[in-house]
């Protein structure tokens, strides 16, 4: 389908969750993910100063790099990881099919 | 024992314009907060921030909007206790509440109204073992009096810039303070990074950098920390005091306990005047859930007016409350 990827959210088991995410209604991965009814609370509603929406991303298709507001964030998060990026600034492109996330939350 | 009519809890944007339609009806607010401030999500997390969707305002930055409503309800006379967690609900025989703090504070009201927003601020905790065994043993998470740390041996934890604002106030306070970061570089203000990096050359303070807190141990309390550096070297560092300093993050809280109906995590209410399964309890703003519910402020003012209504007619159910305009009436002050 056009402008529709798919993204897998690896649960708590070790399986993944296919969701149908859209790349063209200005949706943040956040905002999809919460709309899949995943726990995350997104305190500040997507400007990358809750943490709330912490992810790790198991595989990365190719992802834009975090930018500054994103890094002092994750900066605070004590379960940080290698692989950490917060949903809410990541933004699905058709190029983005196939991303595998894990969600951590911020504590 | 405090008195008042209406018992806020939660002093952000919503809270505050409870205490002006309130004000209004002459009801009177007590509010209270967790955070040491008002203004709740708005001053914590993103005062800087423009917000685009207040009615009359094309833009507003966060804490203005909350400087404004202050300045709105300030002819109310609200009275305030603030860095105190609402902890426990006693309801009276006449039905009017006890509120109980964190601290002991009580506040005698004739009726309550959460307005909590997302819940209580917390400090965000390190996934440590038996961190939670030494809290307030050698563990804290917010310094409220510096002075407890004079002479002490002190570790904080974090990057960010309450962790180096912290390092540099402390420099001259303990005995001996370390700052365990686990990047190569602090993200915070490069002012305060400077000035600690300076502080660490000096030899006046140490600063592990690419380093984790890996365990906690002592007998009874705090005596000594694990760290481990990113070479996987490990190594134990004696300590009176622990003090991580990861930002805070909501959590419901001890409302959780209050016989209140919750549905995904949000108190549920009627759209009538948001008053909870329990009568007598109102919850206003991002906390409460009903059919159509929309998470913005605007849509927390319009609860805290209908709340404010409600509130009279359970106080006074005998008298007449007739909807008056200020444009007509004014503010009249208390």
């Amino acid at each position: 389908m056009e402008n529709v990827i798919t993204v897998f959210v690896e649960e708590e088991d070790g399986s993944r969750t296919p969701i149908e995410v859209p790349t063209d209604m200005g949706l943040s991965l956040m905002e999809v993910l919460k709309g899949s009814d995943y726990p995350i609370d997104a305190t500040c509603g997507g400007m990358a100063l809750c943490a709330t929406c912490h992810v790790a991303v198991i595989h990365d298709p190719g992802l834009h790099e975090a930018q500054d507001a994103e890094l002092d964030m994750l900066d605070m998060v004590p379960n940080l990881t290698d692989i950490s990026r917060l949903s809410c600034q990541i933004r699905p492109e058709n190029a983005f099919d196939g991303l595998v996330v894990k969600i951590l939350g911020d504590h | 024992m405090i008195t008042t009519d209406i018992c806020v809890i939660g002093a952000g944007p919503v809270g505050l314009f409870a205490i002006f339609e309130a004000g209004l009806l002459k009801l009177r607010c007590h509010l209270i907060d967790v955070l040491p401030q008002v203004g709740g999500q708005l001053s914590e997390i993103y005062p800087k921030k423009p917000i685009y969707d207040i009615p009359g305002f094309p833009e507003v930055l966060a804490q203005d909007l909350i400087d404004n409503l202050m300045k709105q309800a300030e002819p109310f006379k609200p009275t305030f206790t603030l860095g105190e967690r609402a902890d426990e609900i006693e309801r009276q025989e006449d039905d009017s509440f006890i509120t109980t703090t964190s601290d002991g504070t009580k506040v005698h009201s004739k009726v309550i109204c959460i307005a909590g927003g997302l819940g209580c601020f917390e400090p965000r905790k390190p996934a440590i073992e038996d961190l939670e065994k030494f809290e307030g043993k050698g563990i804290t998470y917010m310094i409220k009096d510096p002075e407890m740390f004079r002479d002490k041996k002190v570790i904080l934890a974090g990057g960010g810039d309450s962790a180096l604002d912290w390092t540099m106030y402390l420099a001259d306070v303990a005995s001996e303070l370390t700052l365990i970061h686990r990047n190569s570089s602090f993200r915070g203000a490069p002012d305060s990074a400077a000035k600690v990096m300076a502080l660490a050359e000096s030899g006046k303070i140490n600063v592990l950098l690419n380093s984790n807190l890996t365990k906690v141990h002592g007998n009874g309390s705090l005596q000594e920390v694990s760290v481990v550096d990113k070479d996987k070297n490990a190594y134990q560092m004696d300590t009176d005091y622990l003090v991580p300093l990861f930002g805070l993050s909501p959590k419901l809280g001890p409302l959780e306990n209050w016989g209140l109906e919750i549905e995904n995590g949000a108190l549920v209410v009627n759209t009538k005047d948001f008053e909870t399964n329990v009568p007598g309890i109102y919850a206003i703003g991002d906390i409460n859930t009903y059919p159509g519910k929309l998470k913005l402020i605007l849509s927390g003012f319009h609860e805290a007016a209908l709340m404010s209504h409600g509130a009279y007619r359970r106080i006074f159910p005998d008298k007449v409350l007739n909807l008056k305009y200020t444009t007509v009436n004014g503010v009249q002050a208390f």
